[in-house]
């Protein structure tokens, strides 16, 4: 037997099946990002210096650049899921709503191939 | 006879009264879930900052060298050390969401300490973090 109601079945719409995505490519950039994130501020800790030739030959071997990568999909991926929930949490009118929602993914996209590209290109040179 | 509603974003319904005002007393618990909102957005422009500093390195040197008396002048200094907190807070008290999502620690006196122990993690580990980069400076 079925439990959906006679509208639901007359409208012929249901769950699209997408309901536990967000959260749960939430955690996952979220677990991802625990070994990440220790990685990432004791390297940057660990550089002698924050001149060109020193940041840039970090930059450059092939297991930061790879794992610089990585950091740089998983936190504009989880920073747009998060900025994403606030702008629902908070703005109101439909309008506005759906434009700070698209510029935000805008920005995160562009950010994160923007970083991947400068990345490649230093690591590549 | 019913009302007319002011305006579609006030439903004439009962609503949950909005977190800050007088109808919640501030707590511990609740100062650290909106401290992981409030650095999650702070962390969204570190992010964006980030990119745009590894986008003036590829470009070379002549860029990338104007930021770097910025970055290690006392302003650059202390914004990469709140930046270095916000970053160490998200993620501890991110741990301690992951922790609940398995269903561990969501009792009162639980949820309390590891509070507590969020916010002693992350300046410690924020200090050893600016204590390895005194060292190798």
């Amino acid at each position: 037997m079925s439990y959906r109601s006679p509208l639901g079945r007359a409208r012929g719409l249901g769950s699209a099946k997408q309901g536990t995505h967000h959260f749960w490519i939430q955690r996952v950039t979220a677990v991802a990002l625990i070994p990440l994130t220790l990685w990432f501020v004791f390297s940057l800790a660990r550089l002698p210096s924050a001149d060109f030739d020193a940041v840039s030959w970090w930059v450059a071997a092939p297991s930061v650049a790879v794992a610089l990568v990585l950091y740089i999909g998983c936190v504009l991926y989880h920073s747009q899921l998060g900025v994403q929930v606030v702008i629902e949490d908070y703005v109101g009118s439909e309008g506005a709503k759906i434009t700070a929602l698209l510029l935000s993914q805008f920005v995160h996209v562009i950010a994160g191939l923007a970083g991947v590209f400068a990345v490649l290109k230093i690591a590549l040179a | 006879m019913s009302t007319p509603a002011t305006s579609k974003a006030t439903p004439q319904r009962p609503l949950s009264p909005f977190m800050i005002g007088p109808y919640y007393k501030p707590q511990m618990t609740s100062m650290l879930s909106i401290t992981h909102r409030l650095t999650g957005l702070a962390l969204t422009v570190g992010a964006l900052l980030m990119v745009a500093l590894l986008v003036c390195l590829a470009s070379g040197p002549e860029g990338y060298n104007v930021l770097v008396p910025h970055l290690t002048a006392w302003y650059g200094q202390a914004l990469l050390a709140a930046f270095t907190w916000a970053l160490l807070y998200h993620f501890c008290n991110g741990i301690r969401h992951l922790m609940w999502d398995v269903g561990k620690g969501l009792d009162m006196p639980t949820a309390e300490k590891t509070g507590y122990a969020v916010i002693v993690v992350s300046v410690v580990l924020t200090a050893a973090v600016w204590a390895t980069a005194l060292a190798t400076a």
